[in-house]
C-alpha cells in the first residue's frame, strides 16, 4: 500500500499542473454543491470556491511555514502555476473578449476619478493607522500607507525610501489583508453597493485596485463584470508606485517630520 | 482554428505587458503600469475589427472563450496560494490598516456611482 501511495504521489508531483486542474475541479464541484445545499444558492458557488481556496492557502501556510499557501506543499505545487500571475493575467485578458468599449467609455471619467481617489483613500487610511499605532518616522508611515494601497506598492515604496525589512513586511501584510478582504467581502456586499452593471464595476475596480482582490471579487459576483473592474485595477498599482514614494512621502514628511 | 484565438489572446497579453513595462520605465516606476489593461483594450479592438472571424461561434473565438471560462478555476488556484498566514499574523497595524482601507473604499463605491449618474 505504501509503495502504491509512493508511486501515485510521484505521478501527481511530476504532473503538477494536471493535479492542479483535478484538485480545483473537485473544489469547485464541492463548492457548488455546498452553495446549493447550505445557502440555497444565495452565496454563489464561485464565492464559496474562492473562500475554500483561501482556507487551503491558510492551511498550506500553517503546514509549511512558506509564503505560497497550498502551493508550497510539493503535491500541490501545480496550483502555483495554475493560479500564478501568468495564467491569471491570461484569464483576465480573455474576459475582455466580448466586452463593450462603449460601456467602458460611459464610465471613463468616473473610472479615472475612482482610480485616483482609491489610491489616495487607501494610502491615507493606512498612514493614519500607522500614526495612531505610534509610528512617527515618515518613512515607516509612508511605507505602511503604501502597503494599504496594494502589497506591491508597499515594498516598492519601502525599498525606495530605505525602510527596514520589518516595516516592509508589515506593508506587504497590510496589502494582503486588503486583497483577501476584497475577495471575501465583495460577493456579500455587491447588491448593497449596486455592483451589478459595467459602470459600477469600473468604479469598484478603480476604488479597490488590488488586481487579485478585484479579479476574485467580481468573478464571484458576475464574471461578465470582470473586464470592466480589472481594467482600471491594472493601473492602480502603477499609479501607487508612482505617487507613494514621491508626492505622498513629501506630504507625510511635511506633516510629521 | 482554435489555436489562432489562443495565439491572438497571448499576443495581446505580451504586447500589453511590454507596453506596460515601457510605460513604467518611462515614468520611472518599478512596476508594470496598466499592461494587462492595455492588453484588454487591444483584444477588444481586434475582436470588434474582425467581428466576422472572431466571435463566440467561430473556432478562433472558442480558443479565447475557453480561457475566459477557466477564469474562476484560475482565481480559485490564485486564492489557494495567497500568503494568508502572513497577512493575519504580522501585526495588528497591518490588519487594521488593510481592513480600514477596504471598508472606506467599499463605502465610496456607491457614492461615486451616484456621481457618475448625475453627470
Amino acid at each position: 500500500m505504501t509503495v502504491f501511495l509512493d508511486l501515485a504521489s510521484r505521478v501527481l508531483v511530476k504532473n503538477g499542473l494536471i493535479t492542479a486542474f483535478t484538485l480545483v475541479g473537485i473544489v469547485i464541484f464541492l463548492s457548488y454543491f455546498l452553495s446549493g445545499r447550505l445557502t440555497k444558492g444565495r452565496l454563489h458557488g464561485s464565492a464559496v470556491a474562492i473562500s475554500i481556496g483561501l482556507l487551503l492557502g491558510y492551511i498550506g501556510g500553517v503546514i509549511t511555514g512558506g509564503e505560497k499557501g497550498i502551493a508550497d506543499i510539493p503535491l500541490f505545487a501545480g496550483i502555483g502555476l495554475l493560479g500564478g500571475s501568468m495564467l491569471r493575467d491570461l484569464a483576465i485578458v480573455s474576459t475582455a473578449f466580448g466586452a463593450g468599449l462603449t460601456e467602458l467609455r460611459k464610465a471613463g471619467l468616473a473610472g479615472i476619478l475612482s482610480l485616483f481617489l482609491g489610491v489616495i483613500i487607501s494610502f491615507v487610511v493606512g498612514a493614519l493607522i500607522a500614526f495612531f499605532f505610534g509610528y512617527t518616522d515618515p518613512v515607516a508611515i509612508t511605507t505602511i500607507g503604501a502597503g494599504a494601497v496594494t502589497y506591491i506598492v508597499g515594498p516598492v515604496t519601502g525599498t525606495a525610501l530605505g525602510a527596514s525589512s520589518e516595516i516592509i513586511a508589515l506593508s506587504i501584510a497590510a496589502g494582503l489583508v486588503k486583497s483577501i478582504l476584497v475577495m471575501l467581502i465583495t460577493p456579500l456586499v455587491a447588491k448593497r453597493i449596486g455592483l451589478n452593471n459595467p459602470q459600477s464595476a469600473v468604479i469598484y475596480g478603480g476604488m479597490m485596485g488590488t488586481t487579485s482582490g478585484v479579479a476574485a471579487g467580481l468573478g464571484a459576483v458576475d464574471p461578465k463584470l470582470v473586464p470592466y473592474g480589472a481594467m482600471p485595477a491594472t493601473f492602480y498599482t502603477g499609479l501607487g508606485c508612482l505617487v507613494a514614494p514621491s508626492l505622498f512621502f513629501l506630504i507625510v514628511r511635511g506633516l510629521v517630520g | 482554428m482554435i489555436v489562432y484565438g489562443v495565439a491572438l489572446l497571448s499576443g495581446c497579453m505580451l504586447a500589453g505587458l511590454i507596453l506596460g513595462e515601457a510605460l513604467g520605465a518611462l515614468i520611472g516606476v518599478e512596476a508594470n503600469v496598466g499592461g494587462i489593461g492595455i492588453s484588454m483594450i487591444l483584444l477588444i479592438l481586434l475582436s470588434e475589427r474582425f467581428k466576422r472571424k472572431l466571435n463566440l461561434e467561430s473556432a478562433s473565438g472558442k480558443g479565447i472563450a475557453f480561457w475566459s471560462a477557466m477564469y474562476i478555476p484560475v482565481v480559485v488556484a490564485m486564492a489557494a496560494q495567497q500568503n494568508i498566514l502572513a497577512a493575519f499574523t504580522s501585526g495588528a497595524v497591518a490588519i487594521v490598516a488593510g481592513s480600514g482601507a477596504v471598508i472606506l473604499s467599499f463605502i465610496m463605491v456607491p457614492l461615486l456611482c451616484k456621481l457618475n449618474k448625475t453627470d
